[in-house]
């Protein structure tokens, strides 16, 4: 049997939620590989909720919005424009394609587009082939990236980080400065990267106590880079020594919020 | 029925006559339906909606002891108030109801694929479960409604808005920033198609207005502040510089007027003594200062319909230059008018009639291309002298004149940004006040009661202005005629143990429904919250929770889309 890639749609009610039924009523047709989940707004769309259903192993998940300027909660869209450049980078880290996340602007009158859109999406899941976490056997490795991505876009910094990005774009940030969309680009990036990177250490050590050097074999980064992490994980409580091996520490993970 | 008991779901599929059953395979949809965890009845039905089918599903209740209830049939956006209305008056909560869309999203779309639709039919209702066993009964919170309006800008358009108010039985307050009422009238000459003297108009609406016990007038007023929503606004006034008052509103009108656009810089405006605009012209012939002239040019779309920034047509000029050419020729007969145009867009009731008199009375029009604009210099004689290339004839003319007149557009008030801000409501691409959609709600803004008519909204007449103004009279008025008011149930909540107060969900809320509380926490004012769950997606705190979306009845659906067990 040829391969049908599973994707999850999360449409906004006003704009492209109407147009997949425009779609319809103009008897447009389009592949039935999508299944759609109808919110008030694209801006609802939670990161965490994107990667655990990723995590799950859908093969592509499509965010549809109103078109810029037309979001029926008028900045809605742009928040989530935000969320999924952000959700973009994670992927990027995880060894999941980034393209089997996609955002889209469809309108209530366009349902042609919609029924493009998906058969587009559809063209491209299956010549990309399955999810690798699809089924019941996932890939380990790429799963603990998702999860890592997933704890991150759970974690206050990140959603502050992100939250935040489009107010300090157009007031300045909290000293009234102008911050440009490429300077808070990088800002993100690399919070990004040192979130994704403590998550995933996290995430490992609560499995089992690991020493720096097992660690950084694990993730393939620089020892020094993991000790530089694990300084500040100590510090705020995320981590602990669990026995000392040799001569090295082994950490372990401690519950979050004590 | 409380929503704490075991969760007793009913599924109702739609045949919708052959849109569904002749595609999908309906019963066997019904088989896969009840064997899924908590759906205690499945039936199908050959019209859900059909009277048959609603007490179908009220049967299904009460036979079934149902506490949730899914229609799987057309879409929700049409349909979902019929089926909720049947499970409220079944004594279920309308908010323990589901839909799936198993027609405008799969039968129509997937006709020539009946199986694969089939298997998507049963997936779509699969997901509908899995949110059903997570709904929550949601209760819709009523408000008072204060029956006192607010009506900000005393010209033509908010007047005629207060009184009609004031005729209803209701309090208005007019507040408008200038000494005296009237607003763009009180300049104006006379009103075209009628040739009415705009000063008669106005006097007969300004007496009427003041002789209104209901109405207080406010002059040398703004608007300071806005804090409430619909039924229960809290507005601080400023009236000169130091009184504030405090005024307690239901509804707001909206009716601040335009301004006229200056067109400095442009065929010699400010740089020839003879070069004025039509507005300027227009008090001229109020105040029978105009000096007979020989030869005057009208340039239209002066500083309007440009490429780039105002690209709007300004809809009252066309007709203001043959209303005015009209008046001139009639007073000096011999002169000689010219209209230069680029489209000539007299559209409304009896207005082509006032183009083909001013043509039978030989006023000159010529088309000119936006590519090829007039000049106007200053002649040998110390004349004006407009130079024009004529599109009809394919030639340059030249028109030796001592009066040009520049037709320009109107422009939003130099403090709309400002009062938007205030309001909360939205101004369009030009800087106009933006309705809540063009055809549906063309009055109203997006913010619930508050709404918009006259030139605020957009260039318009004052024929225009006045049907606008009956009209937004009759929106603002239904609020505070039922006097309470049901909202939106689906909106977001906080839980105060978690937020961390950092204030991240008010700046993203569009409405302004967030503020900080006494105890430096987020609060909702739920009759202000709209549900689009921004900020339940951004709380850094995951302390946000939004009604009947949650994140857990998403990523349920999300996972019976995948197949996974249910949780």
């Amino acid at each position: 049997m040829t391969f049908e890639p599973k994707i999850v749609g999360f449409l906004c009610n006003w704009c492209s939620y109407a147009g997949a039924d425009l779609a319809g009523v103009s008897r447009i047709s389009y592949p039935t590989n999508i299944r759609v989940i109808r919110l008030m707004c694209s801006g609802r769309v939670d990161p965490v909720i994107v990667l655990e259903t990723l995590a799950q192993g859908a093969d592509g998940v499509m965010v549809m919005g109103c078109h810029i300027g037309d979001c029926h909660y008028i900045t809605g869209n742009l928040q989530a424009e935000r969320k999924i450049d952000m959700l973009k980078k994670l992927l990027a880290r995880t060894g999941l394609e980034a393209e089997r996340l996609r955002l889209e602007w469809v309108s209530a009158s366009e349902g042609g587009r919609f029924a493009e859109l998906v058969k587009h999406f559809t063209d491209q899941l299956k010549k990309l082939g399955p999810s690798p976490l699809a089924g019941d056997k996932p890939d380990k490795n790429i799963l603990a990236g998702v999860l890592a991505a997933k704890a991150a876009a759970e974690d206050f910094r990140l959603r502050l980080l992100v939250g935040r990005e489009k107010t300090m774009i157009d007031d300045g940030n909290v000293y009234g400065e102008e911050v440009s969309e490429e300077e808070l680009d990088k800002v993100l990036d690399e919070i990004i990267d040192t979130e994704y990177v403590r998550n995933r250490i996290y995430l490992l050590v609560k499995n089992e106590p690991l020493s720096v050097k097992e660690l950084s074999k694990r993730l393939d980064l620089d020892s020094q880079m993991v000790l530089r992490h694990i300084v500040v994980m100590r510090r705020r409580g995320l981590i602990t020594v669990d026995r000392v091996e040799r001569t090295s520490p082994l950490y372990t993970a401690l519950e979050v919020g004590q | 029925m409380g929503a704490n008991d075991e969760v007793r779901i009913g599924v109702f599929i739609c045949h919708c006559g052959i849109n569904i059953g002749g595609i999908v395979n309906v019963p066997k949809v019904v088989e896969y339906a009840k064997k899924l965890p908590d759906v205690v009845y499945a039936e199908d039905n050959l019209y859900t909606c059909s009277s048959v089918g609603i007490s179908k599903i009220k049967e299904g209740i009460k036979e079934h002891n149902l506490n949730r209830v899914i229609v799987a049939s057309c879409t929700p956006r049409t349909h979902e108030p019929l089926f909720r209305a049947a499970c409220e008056e079944a004594g279920v909560n309308k908010y323990l109801f589901e839909m799936a869309n198993i027609r405008d999203q799969c039968s129509w779309a997937h006709m020539h694929e009946p199986e694969k639709a089939t298997e998507k039919a049963k997936d779509l209702v699969r997901m509908a479960v899995a949110k059903a066993r997570k709904l929550k009964p949601q209760e819709e919170p009523e408000i008072d409604v204060t029956p006192s309006a607010l009506v900000i800008g005393g010209g033509i358009s908010g007047m005629t808005a207060a009184l009609c108010l004031a005729n209803q039985g209701f309090e208005v307050h007019i507040v408008e920033k200038e000494p005296e009422l009237g607003g763009m009238l009180r300049h104006l000459h006379k009103l075209y198609p009628t040739m009415q003297d705009a000063s008669e108009r106005l006097n007969q609406v300004v007496n009427a207005v003041k002789s209104n016990k209901r109405i207080k007038v406010l002059t040398s007023t703004v608007v300071k502040q806005v804090k409430g929503f619909i039924g229960n606004f809290r507005v601080t006034v400023e009236k000169g510089k130091s009184k504030t008052l405090n005024l307690e509103i239901g509804t707001i009108v909206v009716a601040t007027g335009a301004a006229n656009f200056e067109p400095i810089g442009m065929y010699g405006y400010k740089q020839f003594d003879n070069v004025i605009t039509q507005f300027q012209l227009e008090q001229l012939l109020k105040t029978r200062q105009l000096e007979r002239p020989q030869r005057v040019v009208m340039i239209q779309c002066v500083g309007a319909r440009e490429e780039k920034g105002r690209t709007y047509c300004s809809r009252i000029c066309c007709m203001t230059a043959i209303k005015n050419a009209t008046l001139i020729k009639e007073l000096f007969p011999e002169a000689e008018i010219y209209i230069l145009f680029r489209d000539l867009q007299t559209y409304g009731k009896e207005y082509e009639t006032c183009y083909l008199d001013a043509r039978s009375k030989f006023i000159q029009f010529i088309k000119y291309v936006q590519e090829r604009p007039p000049e106007v210099t200053s002649g040998p004689s110390g004349k004006l002298v407009v130079k024009i290339y004529d599109a009809l004839l394919n030639s340059e003319i030249e028109i030796p004149s001592d009066l040009v007149v520049l037709s320009t557009p109107l422009i939003p008030h130099e403090d709309t940004k400002e009062l938007s801000q205030i309001l909360k409501v939205s101004l369009g691409p030009h800087g106009f006040f933006f309705e809540a959609h063009v055809k549906l709600r063309p009055i109203d803004f997006a913010t619930d009661g508050i709404y918009v008519c006259g030139t605020a909204h957009s260039p318009k007449d004052t024929a225009e202005s006045v049907s606008q103004a009956f009209g937004v009279a009759s929106r603002a008025a239904i609020p505070m005629a039922v006097k309470r008011l049901r909202t939106e149930a689906i909106t977001a909540v906080v839980d105060e143990n978690l937020c961390s107060g950092c204030g991240t969900c008010v700046k993203l809320c569009p409405y302004g429904a967030i503020e900080k509380d006494e105890k430096g926490v987020a609060r909702i004012t739920q009759v202000v919250c709209k549900g689009c769950g921004v900020c339940a997606a951004s709380c850094p705190e995951n302390a946000i929770e939004m009604c009947h979306f949650t994140k857990e009845q998403v990523t349920a659906q999300a996972l019976a889309a995948l197949g996974r067990p249910f949780a």
